[in-house]
């Protein structure tokens, strides 16, 4: 599954930053798009796997899913496209342009504030 | 204390796809990723595919799978350079393995290289590897709710092949509710129907192929 790689790759971005802070990280939040086909479960099984025995063991990963958009060619309206019923809900056109999907992001970090 | 980054992930994957993007533009090689279940006939496809137009380019295949190097003794014996990649259980391959492999196959001395990516309809679709195009395959036994299964794939690919055609006969496979989903995630690409076993439908292909090699882009 590709999310081990996601999983690797976002575990080395949080270490070097709670190296650099020398602060303790204990959530992190990834976004990904619809086409990006990420598993939230095998998401989080892969990243607590990759974090075992590092100062990240433990800390909360949250996976914000971005729905997919697209915009009606008759009628402009943007909506979210659900695959199983491509129709704009407005005027139920099937004639609709896919906006770019959302990327694969590792949006915010947050650490232990220090006392 | 927050640390808002909004940072791509797959960014070492991506720079390393941008230096292969770089090389196959300066040496004006044509690259295709090839993306399918395993199965689907990727290999096959390729097979006949260097058989017929080897005396027209020059071609050559990076093979990726998770063990063994079957495909690359198979595209060899086709008449074409090949290079394995063993993932060893990874299921994509990664812009950093295909950078290594093209030096392999010297492979600024071609005209066309086809990555045969790791058998798999999901995973492979999130690397970018700096191809030129990508071509996904599907083929008719698999079924067709794949299309809307897996729409990331489909939206990203150059060409889709839709192969095995030969067996419509003996399978169910709505034909078109496959194309009415391919479309709805990407009206751009083509969907050529053929038989890599059979040479079937092949000719579109091979026209898709000269008309990309001409103008080296997707
Ligand atoms: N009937 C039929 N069989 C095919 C066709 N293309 C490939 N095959 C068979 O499908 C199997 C898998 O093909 P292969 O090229 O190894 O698939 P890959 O795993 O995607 O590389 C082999 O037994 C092929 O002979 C086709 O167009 N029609
Ligand atoms: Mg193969
Ligand atoms: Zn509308």
């Amino acid at each position: 599954m590709h999310e081990t790689v996601v999983a690797e790759n976002v575990l080395r971005t949080i270490l070097e930053h709670a190296e650099k802070l020398k602060a303790r990280p204990v959530r992190a939040l990834v976004s990904c798009g619809q086409f990006n086909a990420l598993n939230e479960e095998a998401m989080k099984f892969a990243f607590e796997t990759a974090a075992a025995g590092t100062v990240c063991q433990g800390m909360l990963l949250q996976i914000r899913q971005i729905p997919l958009r697209a915009v009606c060619r008759p009628c402009r309206t943007v909506f979210e496209l659900n695959l199983m019923t491509p129709l704009c809900p407005q005027c139920r056109s099937e004639d609709f342009d896919i906006e770019p999907d959302a990327p694969l992001l590792l949006e915010e970090i947050e650490f232990e504030d220090k006392q | 204390m927050k640390v808002s980054l909004n940072q791509k992930i797959l960014s070492r994957n991506e720079e390393a796809a941008a230096k292969n993007r770089q090389f196959f533009a300066e040496h004006k090689v044509f690259c295709l990723n090839v993306i399918s279940s395993p199965g689907a006939g990727k290999t096959a496809l390729l097979e006949r595919t260097i058989r017929d137009l080897k005396e027209q380019f020059s071609i050559g295949v990076i093979e990726g799978d998770i063990e063994t190097d079957n495909d690359a003794r198979r595209i060899q014996a086709a008449g074409a350079r090949a290079f394995q990649i063993e993932t060893k259980g990874a299921c994509h391959l990664s812009a950093e393995q295909v950078q290594n492999a093209l030096k392999m196959i010297d492979a600024q001395t071609l005209d066309l290289v086809f990555i045969e990516n790791v058998g798999n309809l999901v995973c492979p679709s999130a690397f970018d590897l700096g191809e030129s195009g990508r071509v996904v395959i599907l083929s008719v036994p698999e079924g067709d709710d794949k299309p809307a299964k897996y729409p990331g794939t489909f939206a990203g690919a150059s060409v889709i092949v839709l192969n095995k055609i030969d067996l419509l006969p003996y399978v169910p496979f709505d034909l078109s509710r496959v194309l009415a989903d391919i479309h709805t995630v990407n009206p751009q690409a083509p969907v050529l129907q053929l038989s890599a076993a059979t040479g079937e439908g092949i000719d579109a292909w091979y026209d898709w192929l000269r008309r990309h090699l001409e103008k080296k882009q997707p």
